[in-house]
């Protein structure tokens, strides 16, 4: 029962492929558009909110006078610094607590009230620890995200089903072949949930401690801007946080595909 | 043609005197009682028998899953105590990896031998054209259909090479015809291998299609009511579903199973009932 051979043929972009990324970008700048117009009739107050061209007009000026790819590089820095801790250690602190359940029993109330904790509060005593430095940023971004990765990873290893466990056990798998070929492949998409939760945390939490603490990055920058009321500017400079969470998520993502491309 | 003799003395795998209780909130339940049979090289028998006989505690008593138990299972001699090389395993559920390739699914069990790659790969091929995958390969689970997935979980467990292959109802999710064309496949490939096969299932024709012996299970406690010797010819394929001699065979064991599944359907019934009562 030889069945037929069943190599795909290469899949051709169809021009309504296309079409969702269209529409998408076509109401991003339909809506800019609509907000140019209201600001500029004075239905929306020019003060609270800039128009989008003056926004797009002041990028020369932050980009040379607030040197603001210097600071995007930091912020980006501290948030895959962080992001890389995050991953590192509460991947592994996932790990540790299904592996000894009176640790998990123990600890997994605790961590998941951390999760919902406002620990971006905690920065004055961060501060005293690691001093007014990018690590006290890097810090906080982790400390906050490190809550989703554990229990995730929890998730993801307690959800492996049984039968793939048994089918370990049937071709009698040591403990470390059993973690390492079954329950770490077969939990790697809910751990990326995690991780991906972890690092909007961290991002957030990143920018707004260079916001409180006015140690450089764009959060800084973005103080600065506001309290010199250059509301262009401070917009401008948003947009960079945006671009900062845009290329970290979609390192992620390559990230998450190439490990769960069959998943 | 019916034999209550349970155990033989040229036996591969012998399984002595097996009883197994669970303890449950109602008290103990014995879920096998003192069951004994012997599976001889080469042969293919199925153990049958309505829902809640144990069927499947048997599986895991065999296969090594379950240890809490009374009695014991010898492959060749060599008495076991969990999980072992000689003993292959194909589960119920749909237990591919679905982060790995049908051609890696396949090599799993020479990888952890550490048989280099090149000729790990050249075994794996060679048993997922045993079961008929050629051509799929390169493919993952998730682009199979069910028949297909549980063709790879067979090719699997097939590679390790297992001199006795144990399986736990492995057609039971999948619609009546492909159960038919897959079963075909098992006897094809039982025969080419002479691969000595235990076959755990509720499928009167699939039993009786692919059996050299039926062990008929009565219903909880699941013990052996009656071992059926099938006298079809061999080689075979599903095409003997229409015969007159397998109709007699399927009637035999129907009408040993059905007053055991009646049973187990009445004591459904009045645990549902006893459920219902307590909750009203």
């Amino acid at each position: 029962m030889t069945m037929a051979a069943a190599s795909a043929p290469a899949k051709r972009r169809k021009p309504g492929d296309v079409l969702p990324a269209v529409v998408g970008l076509g109401s991003l700048v339909g809506f800019f558009l609509l907000l140019e117009l209201l600001i500029q009739t004075g239905v929306l107050n020019r003060f609270i909110i800039p128009p989008p061209s003056e926004i797009i007009a002041s990028f020369p000026r932050i980009i040379v006078e607030e040197h603001v790819l210097s600071r995007f590089v930091l912020t980006l820095t501290e948030c895959l610094t962080a992001g890389v801790m995050l991953t590192v250690f509460g991947v592994a602190g996932g790990v540790l607590m299904h592996r000894f359940k009176l640790l998990q029993e123990a600890c997994e109330t605790w961590v998941a009230a951390m999760a919902s904790a406002p620990i971006v509060l905690c920065y004055p005593l961060f501060l005293v620890i690691f001093g007014r430095s990018a690590w006290t940023i890097i810090m906080m971004g982790f400390v906050s995200a490190l809550p989703p990765v554990i229990l995730k990873t929890i998730e993801g290893i307690s959800g492996t089903r049984k039968v793939l466990v048994n089918v370990g056990r049937s071709f009698n798998l040591t403990q470390s072949q059993q973690f390492w070929k079954i329950l770490f492949p077969a939990s790697l998409p809910t751990i990326f949930v995690g991780i991906r939760l972890g690092l909007i945390f961290a991002l957030i939490n990143v920018v707004g401690v260079e916001f409180l603490i006015n140690f450089g990055g764009l959060g800084q920058l973005i103080n600065e801007l506001a309290e010199r009321y250059d509301l262009a500017g401070t917009y401008a400079a948003i947009c960079f946080v945006i671009l900062v969470s845009v290329l970290f998520f979609m390192a992620v993502e390559k990230a998450e595909r190439w490990l769960t491309r069959a998943n | 043609m019916n034999t209550p003799a349970t155990q033989t003395d040229d036996a591969i795998l012998k399984v002595n005197d097996i009883v197994v209780r669970f303890e449950t909130p109602e008290g103990a339940i014995t879920a096998v009682d003192d069951v004994s049979f012997g599976v001889k090289p080469g042969e293919f028998l199925s153990v049958i028998g309505p829902s809640g006989c144990g069927k499947s505690t048997l599986f895991n008593v065999i296969g090594g899953l379950l240890g809490n138990y009374q009695g014991g299972v010898s492959v060749a001699g060599e008495t076991i105590n969990g999980p072992h090389q000689s003993i292959g395993m194909v589960f119920q559920e749909e237990s591919t990896f679905p982060w790995r390739s049908v051609t890696d699914n396949v090599a799993f069990p020479l990888e952890l031998t550490g048989m280099p790659k090149a000729e790990r790969i050249k075994r794996a091929h060679h048993f997922i054209k045993l079961v008929g995958l050629d051509g799929f390969e390169n493919r993952y689970p998730g682009e199979l259909s069910g028949g297909m997935r549980q063709r790879v979980s067979l090719a699997r467990t097939l590679a390790s090479e297992p001199k006795i292959l144990l399986m736990d109802e492995p057609f039971a999710a999948l619609d009546e015809q492909t159960r038919l064309l897959l079963g075909d496949k098992v006897l094809q490939i039982q025969q080419d291998l002479k691969q000595t096969t235990l076959l755990i299932t509720h499928n009167i024709t699939e039993a009786v299609q692919m059996s050299d012996r039926i062990l008929v299970m009565t219903y909880r406690p699941g013990k052996v009511k009656r071992i059926v010797n099938i006298d079809l010819p061999r080689p075979r394929s599903s095409e003997i579903v229409g015969s007159e001699a397998f109709g007699r065979y399927v009637a035999q064991i129907w009408a040993d199973l059905r007053e055991e599944a009646s049973r187990g359907m009445q004591d459904a019934e009045t645990s549902a009932r006893g459920k219902n009562g307590a909750s009203s």
